[in-house]
Order: structure tokens, then sequence, then C-alpha cells
């Protein structure tokens, strides 16, 4: 008898946690809406002569909510510090803080507000909304791959800008067939959600 | 094999024709170097190693006319101490001429920007992205230049040399055209 209170016991605390989990598991609400800064990237690959040239932007401050049941109401909120800007050499880097490229003095900031996101089936979206770089606003359209592990969300996803249509690179750098007028741009992004009460 | 008086047509051809080229594109480097950035600026790079990279291409018949057909004996008036320094500049410059165009190659690669070239087949990065390897690659090439700009003009003037002192036929057999 004292056996099978024993090992009754050890099956309930075996099994409790488990049914803990399961009912987590079940209802995995909340949002994610906790950005890891530390894990945001945003790439580029731009064109001169033909010659892919990788960059990078050392810091971008994001907002979002997605909450994987609603995926329609989820925001994001990018704000990219131009100045951060690693244009792949020290010549480069230089150059695209003046005048005829971001002139970061004037507009140090770009920034993207989502103002739509549809739901693609499985874990791809379309997200539209409004990027404004050097005073320019124009509507982009981007896929994004969101990848759930756990309470972390991964969001990736890349399109193309045309960079004249925000005066980037002007005046005698205009010439796109030296520096071409489409930029592929990706970001990486991660947030997790707020552990459930 | 008998030396023949003069070399192949196609190693004349391919001789010239690298000649100029590397003509070209030394001074170039020299230029571009010293502008800042600009439109120009990168068209010109751009240029030189398109320019480069058919020296290399080039250097492939180059080397095998040279290794399959009978080149010239020196004229028998040069004493043997000129034979031995011709023949060290030959060696030097066939060397130098691949390290140069290769180690801008590599210096390109490793600062990040791939070569393309004419704009249309992309080159395969020989290394990786790294800054530091980047700069040591840079004053490779600019060193290997340098050793380049000297023998190219050494070679220049034993060839004026050979034809405007000596009145032989060295240069000659390079420049058909001057056949006495």
């Amino acid at each position: 008898m004292k056996c099978n209170r024993i090992l009754a016991t050890a099956l309930v605390s075996l099994v409790l946690p488990l049914a803990g989990t399961g009912a987590y598991a079940a209802q995995p609400a909340g949002t994610f809406d906790q950005v890891l800064p530390a894990k945001n990237r945003i790439d580029f690959v731009f064109k001169q002569m033909n010659v892919p040239v990788k960059g990078y932007f050392k810091k971008a401050n994001v907002d979002l909510a997605f909450d994987p049941a609603a995926p329609a109401k989820s925001t994001v909120r990018l704000d990219l510090d131009l100045g951060s800007i690693d244009a792949g050499s020290s010549d480069a880097n230089s150059e695209v803080v003046g005048k005829p490229w971001f002139d970061v003095k004037a507009f140090p900031t770009a920034t993207f507000v989502s103002s739509s996101v549809k739901p693609l089936g499985g874990d791809r979206y379309e997200m539209t909304g409004k990027l404004t770089i050097k005073g320019k606003t124009r509507d982009v359209t981007t896929p994004v791959t969101v990848t759930q592990n756990g309470n972390t969300a991964a969001f990736d996803g890349a399109f193309t800008l045309k960079r004249l249509e925000f005066a980037i690179g002007d005046g005698t750098w205009s010439d796109t067939s030296i520096v071409a007028d489409e930029i592929k741009v990706s970001f990486h992004v991660e947030a997790e959600r707020r552990a459930a009460k | 094999m008998n030396a023949p008086d003069q070399y192949s047509k196609p190693a004349v051809v391919v001789h010239w024709m690298i000649a100029i080229l590397v003509l070209v594109a030394l001074p170039l480097g020299y230029y571009m170097t010293d502008l800042s950035l600009s439109p120009r600026k990168l068209q010109l790079i751009s240029w030189h190693k398109w320019i480069g990279f058919t020296v290399l291409l080039l250097f492939i018949p180059r080397l095998f006319l040279r290794l399959t057909k009978p080149v010239p004996a020196p004229v028998g008036t040069m004493p043997g101490w000129q034979r031995a320094v011709a023949s060290i500049t030959h060696a030097v410059l066939y060397a130098l001429i691949i390290a140069v165009p290769l180690s801008g190659w590599l210096m390109s690669s490793a600062k990040g920007f791939p070569v393309v070239y004419l704009g249309l087949v992309p080159l395969p990065d020989l290394v990786g992205k790294d800054e530091a390897l980047g700069n040591v690659l840079k004053s490779a090439h600019e060193v290997l230049t340098s050793g380049l700009l000297i023998l190219v003009g050494l070679h220049i003037a034993a060839a004026l040399k050979h034809h405007i002192i000596d009145r032989d036929e060295t240069l000659a057999r390079m420049v058909p055209l001057l056949k006495r």
C-alpha cells in the first residue's frame, strides 16, 4: 500500500509539470513585442559598375508587435541611424554620409512605419509601410518570414528600393551606370514575448 | 630545334598586347589611387581591374608560346654578363606580370570588392573580406608594382640601347618592322 502511494505521488509529480506545459503549449498567448536590439541586422547590397558591394547599418531601433493569433494587427516601426552605416569601405563610409547621399546632418534618421500586414500562408507575411529617407516618403512592400522558437520569434525579409526615389546619391552620383539605382535591403529582427503569467 | 632569328608572330603579338595593357594599367593605377571618391574613380578602378585580368588571361598563351616555340638566341656580340642579366630580367618580368594583377585581385577580394570582368563576368573572390589582410595585400600590390615599373624601365632601356647604341638586331626580333 505504501508503495502504491509513493508510486502515485511520483507519477503525479512527473505528470503535473507536463500538464502545465501542455496547457501552456495549447495557449501560446502573447504578443512578440520585446525586441532584442543586439540581434537587429539591416543589410544592403548595392552594385557599382555591376560589382555587388555589401554594407549594413550598425544601429537600428525597432519596435514591433506581432501576435501570431492576429497577425494582421501587427505593427512595426524602424528608426535607422543613418550615420551608423558601413558601406563597405572607409572611403565609402565618409562619402555616403555627405550631402549628395544621405545628408546625415540634415536627415540623421530613416524611418519605416508599417501600415498593413497580410498573411500569405504558413509563416510568410507581406508587410507594407511608409519608408522615409532624406525627407522623402515612399510606400514599400516586403515579404517577411517569421520563425518562432518558443518565446522568441525571428523576422526576416528582403526588398529592393530605388535609391534615386529618395535622392540618395544625387548630382554626379545619379549616373546609374556607375552606382545602380536598385539597392537590395534585407533585415533580421528578433523579438521575445513576455513570459505567460 | 634551331634557334630562329626572330620571335614567332603569335609571340610578338601577345608580347605587345601585354606591353600596351601594362603601360596603360600602370599610370592608370597611380592616377586613380590619388583621386577622391567619385563616379570617375569607380569607373577607372573597374577599368584598371579589367586590364589586369586581361593581362592574366593573355599570360596563358604567352607562357605556352614561350615553352613550346623556340626563342631566338641572344645576338652573338652580347657579353655573357648581359645575357645573364637579360634572362634574369625576363624571368622576373614574367613573375611580376603574374604577381601584380594577382595581388590586385587578392586585395580587391580582401577589401570586399569582387571583380566583375568587363562588368559582365563575376570572378570568384580569392579570399574573404578581411580589412587587415586587405591592407597587407594593398602594400604587396604597391611594392610588386614598383618592382614591375623598375623592370619594365630596365627592359625598355636595354631594348633601346641595343637598337640605338649597339645597333644590333635585338629589338628587331620583337619589332619585325625594324628589321634592317
